[in-house]
């Protein structure tokens, strides 16, 4: 598993789950932390391509070795792509949270939502805090 | 992985080989072809071992050897109630009018067995403080798909279509799994700082489009919800019925009565509270106990009792919700149950509860000191009823030591770990229930044994990371067998 790291450049959900907001689209995943309190993940349930997801809902569901959890989405839209490379490799979730184990990209259907999410420097806080 | 692989039987086969000697043929010899319809024909022979009786005593006795039970060693797997099983049940549930009981035997010829059950629904009912009782489903999940589709027929009778059910965050993962089975949706309702059901948040909850409310009452963290009038009353207030999970009933046996607190259905695990040999697939079985306003509904056929005494099952009850399985229910485990209640009579059974929830509760006090106090705290420090919860969260943090080690090295001890990760509430979960059956020595010897692991864990995490030692089989790799499970055997391959 990797090491505990939150990139600078991604923004994050009280529910630790990350974007990469780019425009008016956004990639999705969950953070370091959501995947090292899953332990070993070894399903994942994407949605399909043209669901539409609203923020603070779960939207997919990741089965570790655990129990099975909801995927909370930061930000609402159209699912346009999933990761298909999960579904036969699951545990590329927590060898790589943040690029290879990202889950789905999303068409935003209100871009100004992201504001509302954290900076690094607040998720940081919020992990401080005992969330 | 293993110290020495397990073979399975087919491994052992040798062609010829024969565990019994068939006397001649004394009807004539005659082609399968000719008396079966060419469909229910094989088209080669069924793959079956081949071996020699001395052998299959010792495979199967082996196999035992590799297995932890009960009767190996302490057991305290919360919420699953792991307690003796007094072997006099044995004896009672192997008598021949039991034993041998055709289950389509006619009830004219079945009186005893029918006065078994009826003696024994009415025990339960009792204990539970409902007046009406169903023995036919076969485990707790199977009596709470039973209480749901009662309470949809309840609501339906009435007129109303309602979607939801509620039940907290802490509550076993059958529950929501049963609701959905039901064709209902779940909703789950938050757990306040004390370990109870949030009442705001059931307040907030509760509408008229609420069907039931699934309850486990002390719940999974072991704690007894004091708020649970008004709980009932919320609910009864929107129209709602109250389930009660009674897994946990093995808390409160003699000493309160769900029935009392409000709740129309109850499932009570026999193979829990009531002693049976469980988790090993045993059989298990989730009788119901319902308030009168469900009783129209119950599951059919009902033993009923004329007026000289006789009993007959009778369906004649136009609103019942129908079969919940084939025949009466798995009737060898009523009569161990119904054995166990009358050997401890109604004063026992209050003991057993009062002496589960002292042992849960001397446990928990001895692993307050010490580093079981400092890396596996307890989430809800409250007085307990018959299990408890420990977060091993500071462990993992601070030594690098997970609850599944924690776990895994408990067997090189001796000890079959307790229940972890669930509730999922608590980060890292331990879910211990010692049960009554357990000495004082049992129960010092656990908590040491936690001291002990984590004073290894102190000097070298790897070590207990690294655990079991002592087991046929080392540690297992548990994403790989989700992942990748292989369930059969290629017997083509064999030969």
């Amino acid at each position: 598993m990797a090491d505990e790291h939150y990139p600078e450049d991604l923004k994050y959900h009280p529910e630790h789950d990350w974007a990469r907001v780019e425009g008016d689209t956004a990639t999705l995943g969950i953070t370091w932390f959501a995947q090292d309190a899953l332990g070993e993940i070894v399903f994942f349930e994407p949605p399909a391509v043209g669901t539409t997801i609203s923020r603070d809902a779960a939207y997919a569901e990741v089965e570790s070795v655990k129990a099975v959890s909801e995927v909370i989405a930061p930000l609402s839209g159209e699912i346009i792509e999933v990761n298909d490379a999960l579904a036969d490799a699951p545990e590329t979730i927590n060898d790589d949270p943040y690029d290879a184990g990202w889950m789905v990209k999303v068409k935003l259907s209100d871009p100004a939502e992201a504001d509302a999410l954290m900076d690094v420097g607040a998720y940081r806080q919020h992990l401080d805090e005992g969330a | 992985m293993q110290a020495e692989r397990a073979v399975t039987i087919f491994e052992k086969s040798h062609p010829g080989r024969r565990a019994a000697m068939l006397p001649p043929l004394d009807v004539p010899d005659r082609d399968p072809a000719d008396l079966l319809p060419a469909a229910a024909l094989r088209k080669r022979a069924a793959r079956l071992p081949e071996i020699a009786e001395p052998e299959i005593v010792r495979h199967y006795n082996r196999i035992s050897r590799r297995n932890f039970d009960l009767d190996s060693g302490f057991y305290p797997l919360g919420s699953c109630t792991m307690k003796h099983n007094p072997k006099l049940h044995e004896r009672a549930a192997a008598l021949p009018g039991f034993s041998r009981l055709h289950p389509l035997q006619p009830a004219e010829r079945a009186q005893g067995a029918l006065e078994l059950m009826w003696n024994f629904e009415h025990a339960l009912a009792e204990i539970c403080g409902l007046p009406h009782v169903c023995l036919q489903p076969s485990a707790g999940s199977h009596g709470e798909l039973a209480g749901l589709l009662l309470t949809r027929a309840y609501h339906e009778d009435r007129g109303e279509h309602r979607t939801k059910v509620l039940a907290p965050d802490t509550s076993h993962g059958t529950n929501p799994a049963s609701v959905t089975m039901a064709g209902f949706e779940t909703v789950k309702v938050a757990t306040n700082e004390r370990g109870g059901v949030d009442l705001d948040d059931l307040r907030a909850k509760a509408g008229e489009d609420v069907a039931c409310l699934m309850l486990t009452n002390p719940n999974t963290l072991g704690l007894f919800d004091e708020n649970i009038e008004e709980i009932a009353s919320i609910m009864h207030d929107v129209g709602a019925t109250l389930y009660y999970d009674g897994a946990n009933l093995n808390a409160v046996m003699g000493i309160s009565r769900p029935g009392d607190m409000g709740f129309d259905i109850v499932h009570v695990n026999l193979h829990k509270s009531f002693t049976q040999p469980h988790g090993g697939g045993g059989p298990g079985s989730g009788p119901i106990a319902v308030s009168d306003r469900i009783a129209p509904y119950l599951p059919v056929p009902r033993i009923v009792r004329d007026d000289d005494g006789r009993f007959e099952l009778s369906t004649n009850e136009p609103k019942s919700i129908g079969r919940m399985r084939g025949f009466q229910g798995n009737f060898g485990v009523f009569v161990r149950s119904y054995a166990y209640i009358c050997s401890l009579g109604a004063e026992g059974l209050k003991a057993a509860s009062e002496t589960a929830v002292l042992n849960a509760n001397y446990m928990l006090a001895r692993g307050r000191e010490g580093r079981v106090g400092k890396y596996l705290p307890v989430q809800f420090d409250r007085t307990c009823k018959h299990e408890y919860v420990l977060s091993a969260a500071p462990a993992k943090r601070e030594l690098s030591v997970k609850a599944l080690d924690i776990a895994k090295r408990l067997l090189d001890y001796g000890y079959h770990p307790p229940t972890i990760y669930f509730p999922l509430l608590v980060d890292e979960a331990m879910m211990i229930e010692p049960t009554e059956t357990e000495t004082p020595e049992t129960l010092d010897g656990f908590v040491e044994a936690l001291e002990k692991i984590l004073a290894e864990a102190e000097r070298d995490p790897e070590f207990v990371q690294n655990a079991p030692y002592t087991t046929p089989v080392r540690r297992m790799d548990e994403a790989a067998a989700a992942r990748n499970p292989v369930v059969t055997q290629d017997l083509d391959a064999l030969s």
